[in-house]
């Protein structure tokens, strides 16, 4: 069938923040569709508010609407794109932005918002929608079609589910209807656990329901991605075999490809019933996830559940197998039938066709607990991980080991810290560091038989391991010198990684891999590139999707072209997210078009620069000295002119740079040295002083009395850190000496090379982040972005505004200078980010200045501190990237290769201006995943915590402001009480704040001190005792849902304790709490426009064109 | 224990030798399949044939009594990337390498069988020789060269049964997961089957759609079939050239319009040249399971599972009696053709699948429909 044509406009809906259960794989899935839509000459409009996305870039759709993911926003983009054209045929596009898209069209047409705009819904339609995911609808369809499920009841209170389980027998699960990631969902074994669980289960479903259902714990648990036509063609395009069994979130689960202990019948029992689950349920067309339960000794097969949608593991499967799912699902969605779209990969056969595979894959969830203390590390039925890695070899062993490297823990394998004594539990009871304990008990000599029964894993994948074992003794077995040819490679074979041989021949220090790497040579040991290309070699491949293998022949004989070899940021993890994959994609664009080969290599399978048609060649691989290397060596061995950049990929590429200098490899951009100064605290310093740059007074510590005597030195609060961080991990303020002994006997190791940093914290100060782009000699600032929260508080964690909305003239004068001169001294080429701090002594009087019109000062008075200094890609630069409609990321990889920013800015070099975000306000805002880890101090500080972000936009900043909130997830209230407890700083100004509110209709709740201060001014205010002084306190109120905003300043460490508890409770609750006066007006901005009902959208592009538009007329 | 595969042109590949000492010679295949490594070993129609498997991870869920196509593998040799020393599942009863040293299959494994597999997909599939005990690769090579080709050899008749039998065993009792609610219809119809190389699961299909099945030798005149008074007569898979099987072909014109028969894959090269058209080998077959293959009369696509190194050539046929039905949308190969006077059709992949999807089950339903419908 041809595609459709009464159908001209169509509208996509993406998935917003990364959040866990929700991440990258929604701008990989998103980004194909669109790409697919607009090739077919369809008008693609996308909606999705988080500007870290490909998807989201300018290009990459008609009109992107970088707007809250609401049904009143969505409602007003599709009233705004209706009115553009009257007579089109116009529809939307559901599924491929996950959970957060599917709510959202199952609400525009329930709110008849697609009927009132005569918008089509295609690839899903409502009602096939609601019968995969209520749960009831669901378990009713398979019974029809003759499969089994697991025994179940739907319930909305207590007292049924305690019934029902009685009857049925613990253990039970309980999934709350409509969730995402299973969250709010768990597992119990007795009524006391039910009746915690149930209830918490019943509040996270929007409907207020949960399932209880019999559990499957311990089976064996696949997944099966299957796709529809309009035709009913159906296909099967990758079987998933868990390696955890059932009990686990398949997101938490280590997963293989394709399923490894099914026989032929069986498989194909679960692919017929696959196809009648697609048939029964009625999707349409597109790609469906269906995961199945097996009975391990029975083989008693029951359905799980259905997504009706593309979803994490298509994305996997996509990646696993060549098959871009999301993509042909968009060609599907518009009429096209399997056979008529041709397979990108082998050219000559087309889509219609299941994949097949010569080769293992397996991912592995990476987890962040380390980050939330306190939190449940067991896994469960609710997805916990953050993101995850994916690794190809020729056997499950060699991907295992692949996989294993790849999770970059920073840890080297094998050496994972085992408690013996509590071995059983963590075998029995799932965990992140289950595997680790698998591999310690097999070396203790456990039998795989005692295993299986512990794990409930199958046997034939802890054998696999056993295996492992067993190489690693044969290994053991021989030293290095006289190490035979054969078991050297067959241990290559296995996976083992240089790194490993060194640790097991007892080498260390430097160079300990370097001499493997030379013993691999001697024995001509050395890896081969391989193709995935969907079909086991049966046809040619176009594509050269790549991964590395000990076999006798390559398939990816090296060119002599020029090339770019661009590092990728590996799992995504808290800190280094899709941000880094954005930059990582634009260079692969930007030197693709100026006639590089361009080599991406990374190893997370959710992403954009991971899809093979991102980049000339894709390597998936870890991101290890040894894999990236041995890419290096194979791609420079026809004498091409190789470079890499590592800048763009976060802190994974960057601990690379160095020693892949050191070997010869040739690092374009800002050199691993510069990187490494910035990182370097003492030739910083040095750096610093010579620059005449003020910074925050430091010390450097080496040992317990140092670092109390530099902090005394220094002067409290001081803020205290490793020296080489990653996202801020490991970082505390410390008020007091006591804190400052406990972190260094037990938060951190430290060492002469590697001493503990004090600095003073800038206490009452406001935090600023600059982006640059720089040549060396030329300087473009793209963004002077002033954070909204306190100081204090990881950069990624705050919200921010671009510009600056009320730094007098003189500072940003003075941090752009300041930005000049480190990029020239950096000898920055490239991107750069450098964090400022300013001191509101140093901006007198900012509260009284009108926001959004900032005026010129003219003292030199007021001090601005440099916090730190990346030369590097920050988290900032797609934000920056579309508020100013340059694209950052492309520009510097164009400089790396030794292009002059005078080509590509000249008029902004020649001004001396920063780049340009027109009339409008940008403001970005943290999303927290605290409704997956409850228990867990909420408080901000100096580690980062947010999985993602939103970008509000809008003509004010209140507005913006308001929106990105919104589209975070928190709904600034239109009506009812404030709450206010500010630092005596603020009390200056929070009366003239106060007032806003009171104007807006707003009660007034205060705490004794700033309740003074509020009635002083002449208006109405409640008081409420602080948590210690007694009660009722606010916590009270909070809980009594008596108060919907709060404002609380916080300041030192005497209210710090009030602090947390207002903001757990606050979490809870799900009320917005404001943490600065600038927020607070901000929020009354906003809210006075919510006020107003005004919901005004904008498209990017649009804006974009108004602002070259507006300059082009000056 | 090493081995080695030596081909006739020289390409040697070494690897470690699994399942029965010895040596092994004949045509090298690829299978592309990812599941059913135990119906490929037992398939009839691999007489002759070394079977290289793509997934490099064969043997993980062991062997057991029901999956079999046969009473004994007829694979000559095996070659895989590795080769599970254990199994694992609930139905496993053998490990798959003691089920080969059984029957004397050598096995050569730790391979790059991807490096093979492209060798012979670029230069066709060819003669080979699997030795655990010679390592001399020139005599190796010059005895690759000295087996039979497999084009002009007729290996059905060797491969099929002595004597004729009946076959009951529905696949409902073999099914590992029970369907709610289906049951192996009732005997309504009798099918005589001719054995070029049967795979078993066929018998059971047509068994379970209400046949009774008497199984004949290859060589069965067709007279002595009519005599068994059938409803409808099946002509079976099986292995090498159909062009040399000229009894079968004149077996097949004298029943023609007799009686409603269906083809299966040799069965239906044969019913290509009954009909007066001509066979031609292709360069390295089709044998996996996920082939889509095109109903031309609706645009449907069922995914399927193949196992030929023949094809009946489209041009070659009447096209005033013969409609084409199926085609192969990777190659646009003939994959089905029907009659258009006669009771008469065939394919040339596996409706019964065994390993593979069930997408084509529908075929066996139109054959007992055919049988219904023939007043003859």
């Amino acid at each position: 069938m041809p595609k459709r044509t009464d159908i001209s406009k169509i509208l996509i809906i993406g998935s917003g923040p990364i959040i866990i259960g929700q991440s990258a794989e929604f701008d990989y899935s998103g980004t194909q569709a669109c790409k697919a839509l607009k090739s077919e000459g369809y008008e693609v409009v996308l909606a999705n508010s988080n500007p870290a996305t490909i998807m989201t870039d300018p290009e990459s759709a008609d009109r992107t609407y970088i707007e809250p993911l609401t049904r009143e926003y969505l409602e007003e983009i599709i009233r705004v794109e209706r009115e553009m054209s009257p007579g089109a045929g116009f529809a939307v596009l559901p599924t491929v932005g996950g959970q957060t898209a599917l709510n959202l069209a199952i609400e525009l047409a329930d709110n008849g918002v697609l009927d009132k705009y005569n918008v089509k819904l295609i690839g899903a339609n409502v009602e096939a929608i609601k019968k995969a995911e209520d749960r009831l609808f669901f378990k009713d369809a398979m019974q029809k079609i003759g499969l089994d499920v697991p025994k179940s009841a739907l319930v909305n209170n207590l007292k049924d589910g305690l019934e029902f389980a009685g009857k049925i027998g613990f253990p039970v699960i309980v999934r709350p209807s409509f969730t995402l990631g299973g969250s709010g969902g768990g597992m119990a074994y007795n009524r006391e656990e039910l009746l915690e669980v149930l209830a918490r289960g019943l509040d996270f479903s929007p409907v207020h329901e949960a399932l209880i259902e019999e559990s499957v714990l311990g089976w064996k648990e696949y997944e099966l991605e299957v796709m529809r036509d309009l035709k009913d063609n159906v296909i099967i395009i990758c079987s998933i075999e868990n390696f955890d069994p059932m009990g686990v979130h398949t997101g938490d689960s280590i997963t293989v490809a394709p399923a490894q202990t099914l026989t032929d019948r069986e498989y194909q029992a679960m692919r017929d019933a696959s196809i009648a689950v697609i048939r029964e349920i009625g999707v349409e067309t597109g790609g469906s996830n269906i995961q199945f339960g097996v009975h391990p000794t029975t083989g008693r097969m029951v359905v799980i559940e259905m997504n009706p949608r593309v979803s994490r593991s298509s994305a996997l499967a996509s990646k696993a197998t060549g098959f871009p799912i999301a993509k042909i699902a968009a060609k599907l969605a518009v009429g096209y039938t399997l056979d008529e779209i041709p397979n990108d990969i082998t050219r000559k056969t087309p889509a219609c066709f299941e994949p097949t595979l010569d080769y293992v894959v397996v991912k592995i969830p990476k987890w962040q607990f380390e980050k939330f203390p306190g939190a449940d590390e067991n896994l469960g039925p609710q997805m916990k991980s953050v993101g995850e890695v994916m690794a190809i070899g020729r056997t499950f062993k060699e991907a295992m080991m692949k996989g294993v490297r790849a999770l970059d823990t920073g840890k080297r394998v094998g050496s994972e810290k085992i408690e013996p004594k509590i071995l059983t539990q963590r075998l029995v009871t799932p965990h992140p560091e289950r595997l680790s304990y698998i591999r310690y008990a097999i070396r203790q000599g456990h039998t795989v038989k005692q295993l299986a029964k512990m794990t409930g894993m199958d046997p034939w994948f802890l054998y696999q391991l056993k295996e492992i074992n067993d190489m690693q003794l044969e290994v053991e077995k021989h030293p290095m010198e006289s190490v035979p040819t054969e078991v050297l490679r067959d241990a290559k074979r296995m996976g083992f990684s240089d790194g490993r041989l060194a640790g097991t021949w007892r080498l260390s220090g430097k160079g300990d891999q370097e001499k493997i790497r030379h013993l691999r040579k001697k024995h001509k040991v050395k890896p081969v590139y391989k193709r995935v290309d969907t079909c086991a070699a049966e046809f040619e491949s176009y594509t050269p999707y790549l991964y590395s293998t000990y076999e006798d022949e390559d398939e990816a004989p090296p060119t002599t072209k020029k090339k770019v070899m661009i590092l990728g940021s590996g799992p995504n993890r808290i800190g280094q997210g899709i941000e880094f994959d954005y930059c990582c994609c634009h260079a692969s664009f930007a030197l693709r078009d100026d006639g590089y080969e361009t080599i991406m290599v990374n190893c997370n399978p959710e992403t954009v620069s991971t899809d093979y048609d991102t980049s000339d060649r894709l390597y998936f691989e870890p991101l290890t000295f040894e894999d990236v290397w041995a890419i290096y060596e194979h791609e420079t061995a026809a004498g091409a002119d190789v470079g890499i950049i590592v800048q763009f990929g976060g802190q994974t590429p960057l601990n690379l740079a160095l020693p892949l200098k050191h070997s010869g490899a040739k690092i374009i951009g800002t050199s691993p040295e510069s990187i490494d100064l910035a990182e370097d605290r003492k030739r910083f310093n040095k750096l610093l002083e010579e620059l005449e740059i003020p910074q925050a007074p430091g010390a450097m510590a080496a040992s317990l009395e140092e670092a109390v005597e530099g902090a005394q030195k220094i002067g409290y609060p001081v803020l205290v850190r490793p020296s080489y961080v990653l996202g801020g991990r490991a970082m505390v303020i410390a008020y007091d000496e006591e804190t400052v002994v406990r972190y260094m006997k037990e938060a951190v190791e430290y060492s002469q090379d590697r001493p503990v940093l004090i600095d003073h914290f800038l206490e009452d100060a406001i935090e600023v982040d600059v982006d640059a782009l720089s040549d060396g000699e030329d300087v473009v600032i793209g963004g002077i972005m002033q954070h909204i929260e306190e100081a204090g508080i990881h950069s990624g964690d705050s919200s921010c505004v671009l510009p600056a909305v009320d730094i007098p003239e003189h500072l940003l004068d003075r941090m752009r200078e300041y930005t000049f001169k480190l990029a020239r001294a950096l000898k920055v080429v490239g991107l750069m980010n450098v964090q400022f701090a300013i001191p509101r002594t140093s901006m007198n009087h900012v509260g009284t200045v009108a926001l959004g019109r900032p005026v010129e000062r003219s003292s030199a008075e007021g001090k601005v501190y440099v916090l730190e200094v990346n030369p590097r890609a920050s988290r900032t630069v797609p934000y920056v990237s579309k508020a100013t409609g340059i694209p950052m990321a492309k520009i510097a990889s164009r400089l790396m290769t030794g292009r002059k920013l005078r080509e590509f800015l000249p008029e902004f070099i020649e001004q001396r201006k920063d780049l340009d975000t027109g009339n409008c306000y940008y403001v970005k805002s943290p999303v927290f995943p605290w409704n997956k880890f409850p228990g867990v101090d909420t408080v901000l500080g100096p580690e980062m915590k947010s999985t993602g972000e939103v970008m509000g936009v809008a003509d004010n900043f209140g507005e913006a402001f308001a929106k990105a909130q919104l589209a975070a997830g928190q709904k600034l209230p239109t009506q009812g009480c404030v709450f206010f407890s500010v630092t005596d700083h603020d009390k200056l100004h929070v009366a003239e704040v106060a007032r806003k509110f009171v104007d807006m209709g707003f009660k007034l709740v205060a705490t004794a001190g700033t309740a003074d201060v509020i009635e002083e001014a002449g208006m109405p205010c409640d008081r409420v005792y602080k948590v210690k002084e007694g009660r009722p306190h606010v916590v009270d109120l909070i809980k009594g849902d008596r108060i919907q905003l709060i404002v609380n300043t916080p300041a030192g460490q005497e209210p710090f304790f009030d602090e947390k508890a207002i903001r757990r409770a606050a979490v809870t609750a799900r009320i917005p709490t404001i943490t600065t006066l600038a927020a607070a007006r901000a929020a009354a901005e906003g809210i006075a426009a919510l006020q107003r009902g005004e919901v005004n959208v904008r498209a990017l592009q649009q804006l974009h064109a108004e602002r070259v538009a507006a300059d082009g007329g000056h | 224990m090493q081995a080695i595969l030596a081909l006739e042109d020289r390409r040697v590949f070494r690897g470690k030798g699994y399942g029965a000492k010895g040596e092994c010679y004949g045509e090298v295949v690829f299978n592309t399949s990812i599941t059913g490594y135990q119906e490929i070993f037992t398939d009839p129609s691999y007489a002759g044939q070394i079977v290289v498997l793509t997934n490099p991870q064969i043997g993980n869920y062991g062997t057991n009594a029901e999956d079999n196509e046969a009473t004994r593998p007829y694979i000559e040799g095996l070659i895989v990337r590795e080769f599970s020393k254990v199994s694992s599942n609930w139905r496993s009863q053998q490990v798959a390498e003691e089920y080969l040293e059984q029957f004397k299959i050598p096995v050569l494994a730790d391979i790059d069988t991807r490096a093979l597999v492209r060798h012979l997909r670029d230069n066709g599939v060819m003669r080979g020789v699997i030795s655990t005990m010679e390592t001399d690769v020139d005599k190796l090579v010059a005895k690759a060269r000295s087996i039979p080709k497999m084009d002009g050899t007729d290996l059905a008749k060797v491969v099929t049964t002595n004597r004729p039998y009946v076959w009951d065993v529905g696949e409902r009792s073999h099914e590992p997961v029970e369907v709610v609610g289906v049951k192996d219809q009732p005997e309504r119809f009798h099918v005589v089957a001719y054995d070029f190389g049967i795979k078993q699961n066929i018998l059971r299909k047509l068994r379970s759609e209400g046949c009774k099945v008497t199984v004949v030798p290859a060589q069965t005149p067709a007279e002595d079939v009519l005599a068994l008074k059938p409803n409808g007569v099946f002509l079976s898979n099986g292995p090498g050239d159909p062009e040399p099987c000229t009894y079968a072909v004149d077996n097949i014109r004298r029943l023609m319009g007799r009686q409603p028969i269906f083809g299966i894959c040799l069965g239906h090269q044969l019913t290509g040249l009954a009909l007066g058209g001509k066979t031609f080998k292709l360069k390295f077959g089709h044998h996996g399971g996920n082939h889509p293959v095109k109903q031309l009369n609706t645009g449907k696509i069922e995914i399927t599972a193949h196992n030929h190194n023949f094809a009946v050539d489209p041009d070659s046929l009447p096209q005033s009696e013969v409609e084409l039905t199926h085609m192969d949308l990777n190659d646009s190969t003939l994959e089905g053709l029907r009659h258009r006077n006669m009771p008469l059709f065939s394919v040339q992949y596996h409706p019964e699948a065994a390993p593979g999807p069930h997408d084509s089950h529908y075929l066996f339903k139109d054959f007992v429909k055919m049988m219904e419908e023939w007043k003859g």
